[in-house]
């Protein structure tokens, strides 16, 4: 199988589903010409033409409404929010609309859309173009979420996305882009609400979201060296969430940790806690669940304080050394 | 076929008396809606379009039944105008299982698919963009159809709607965009909430033609709607339509309407109805006599009465209901 890096899964996935399906297109703001704000669209608007993959202005609100509107009506549209910070901006499109419409409709109407948008930080951006927001659209009811951590999932599951007859928010970690894996070339299905373990091990569930997976895994090698056997669970989709293997991992390892990028209060974290803590596997837990997250602060542009806003490897290995000496 | 009144979509008499007997069906329904929450029969609250049927009647009347609308939060005129049954509308604002909705979405969301209209919003503005995009749908499929928003007064200052305009003329999307302009945003005045005269003169920033109309005058909307709606189904783009009319009720049921005075809503209910200029209207040039206007009127006060017997007689929406259709398989 060919590597290639998660930047490219996600346009192949687009661009197969292009192919294959002519209601399939894409809007966003200098996704054309230009190719995207990190280049995921590059050579898109060469081959569909600007018909399929359409530059729209900057008017995050009309373009979220749009995707609603045409998207009731017939077509599969994907709309790339440039960051995922503007979110709050489409937010009323895809809260009081995206996220109802069928409910409130009585079942008669459904809104087959992807939002797909690069979160997080690390790129020294700062503040305004750094935050992970996914919690917010996980709290909705009636839209699905979706963080993947690879490129073979990112390309699967944008497959699964594009086809899914849902609004499903798509967040795509910018340090991911440039990660690679073995991808295969063709169309594949990886289901939405299907949890991966990224990594066996018997001592300590860690669950990771997006890029925290990486982190979590690299901890874990340098743990296996003190002979601490980690297992890395990557949820993928937080909408619909894989209670089932979280809940197996802990019952196995009898350990948890947490780990996630966006704000420890009110944030995704708290949600798997819970799920961890109100399932069978509580009585299995021989230590209190930990949760490492993003400091409850705006993303500082400073390097060094932007890589102390959220967890990072050290603090991963530190956790689970700290919950091991304990027992 | 007689066509008493020259327009320009072309109505001849039958087509003009089916649109004096909407605009009847219309007042009916919020009357009787009114009278329903006064006693409490229907819960949540209420935006009567009492005083506003020429608009809707109007404008839906050139709509073919492929076309799209998006209706507001005031939407029962928009949704019987588009050809929607008032029974399973009654049943909706009763909470029945046989409900437009099956009584999950109320007077608010009101949305019949099959039949062209993509929802009532209780977001104001929300219906711009959607719209908006279902046009977008019409173009690249090449499927001939318009989109029409309608709209409120305070709904343009909404960013939403400055954003959709110009998506829709940059595109060249078959989209109306259709401000039913009463004059406040629930009690704000218009004249207080923006700068400029004309809520139309706001087209000229997007490119596109912009007309205020008489929106009580039946004839006026129709022609102002069809020029548009042609206008669109020709690919030239969107029109913004700003028809001034007048609510007669509240806002809503809270409503003891303090920012205007009795004999402004004096005024236009004796001299402005805009069901009562039709039939006059249509009596004088032939297109129905006064015996045909009441047989039209009457037909209209019976089809609510059946409405809300079927709408009594439907069961309410199961329980069983509460976990469905939030998701699409």
């Amino acid at each position: 199988m060919r590597e290639i890096t998660y930047l490219e899964a996600i346009r192949e996935a687009m661009s197969e589903q292009m192919r294959e399906n002519p209601d399939v297109y894409i809007m966003g703001e200098d996704i054309g010409i230009y190719g995207g704000g990190f280049g995921v669209t590059r050579g898109m608007y060469e081959e569909f033409g600007g018909e399929r993959v359409r530059n729209t202005p900057i008017s995050e609100a009309a373009i979220s409404g749009a995707a609603i509107g045409s998207a009731i009506t017939g077509m599969r549209p994907i709309f790339e929010l440039q960051f995922s910070d503007f979110i709050t901006i489409a937010l009323d499109n895809i809260v009081n609309q995206a996220g109802k419409i069928r409910y409130m409709y009585g079942g008669k109407a459904q809104i087959p859309l992807v939002m797909r948008t690069p979160s997080g930080s690390g790129t020294g951006a700062a503040a305004q173009h750094s935050q992970s927001l996914e919690n917010i659209t996980a709290h909705i009811p009636g839209l699905k979420v979706i963080q993947p951590a690879t490129a073979y999932d990112a390309k699967g599951l944008l497959h699964s996305a594009i086809e899914d007859n849902n609004p499903v928010m798509f967040y795509e970690h910018k340090l991911c882009y440039k990660t690679s894996s073995d991808v295969p070339e063709g169309k594949y299905l990886i289901p939405i609400g299907v949890a991966d373990i990224k990594r066996e091990g018997t001592d300590i569930s860690i669950v990771a979201t997006g890029i925290m997976v990486h982190k979590a895994l690299e901890a874990a090698e340098i743990l296996a060296k003190d002979g601490i056997n980690i297992e890395v669970v990557d949820p993928r989709t937080l909408v619909p969430l894989d209670k089932e293997t979280i809940i197996k991992s802990v019952i196995k390892t009898g350990k948890a940790i947490i780990v996630t990028e966006a704000v420890k209060r009110s944030g995704f974290s708290a949600e798997l806690a819970s799920v961890i803590a109100e399932s069978e596997s509580f009585d299995f837990l021989d230590a209190p669940i930990i949760r490492l997250a993003g400091k409850e602060i705006p993303i500082p542009y400073q390097p060094e304080l932007e890589k102390l806003a959220v967890p990072q490897v050290d603090d991963i290995v530190a956790a689970a050394r700290n919950m091991m000496k304990k027992n | 076929m007689t066509q008493s009144i020259e327009n320009h979509a072309g109505l001849d008499d039958e087509k003009l008396q089916e649109i004096y007997q909407t605009m009847w069906t219309i007042r009916y329904f919020d009357e009787k809606v009114d009278q329903f929450f006064a006693k409490g029969m229907i819960h949540g609250t209420t935006h009567l379009a009492v005083g506003q049927e020429a608009s809707a009647a109007g404008s839906g009347a050139v709509l073919k039944k492929t076309d799209w609308i998006t209706a507001t939060h005031r939407g029962h005129g928009h949704t019987i105008a588009k050809g929607t049954d008032v029974k399973p509308m009654m049943a909706e604002l009763f909470g029945r299982q046989t409900g437009t909705n099956k009584g999950k979405g109320g007077s608010m969301h009101i949305a019949e698919l099959a039949n062209g209209n993509l929802g009532a919003n209780a977001i104001v503005g929300g219906g711009y963009a959607i719209a908006t995009g279902a046009a977008l749908t019409s173009k690249m499929r090449n499927e001939g159809k318009v989109a029409l928003a309608y709209a409120g007064d305070g709904s343009t200052n909404e960013g939403s709607f400055h954003e959709s305009l110009n998506l829709a003329s940059i595109w060249d999307l078959p989209v109306v965009f259709f401000i039913e302009n009463n004059f406040y945003g629930m009690s704000g005045p218009v004249v207080e909430m923006m700068n400029i005269p004309h809520i139309s003169d706001r087209a000229a920033s997007y490119g596109i033609p912009g007309i205020t109309i008489n929106g009580n005058d039946i004839i006026e909307v129709i022609n102002a709607t069809y020029d548009a709606v042609e206008r669109a189904r020709r690919g030239e783009g969107p029109t913004l339509i700003e028809a001034l009319t007048y609510r007669w009720k509240g806002h809503s049921k809270s409503d003891a309407k303090k920012y205007r005075t009795k004999e402004e809503e004096k005024e236009w209910k004796t001299n402005k109805d805009p069901i009562k200029l039709a039939r006059k209207r249509f009596i004088d040039a032939g297109v129905f006599t006064e015996e045909k206007a009441d047989e039209l009127q009457n037909s209209a006060r019976l089809s609510i009465e059946e409405a809300v017997k079927f709408a009594e007689e439907s069961p309410i929406t199961d329980i069983s209901e509460l976990y469905t259709d939030v998701y699409s398989d």
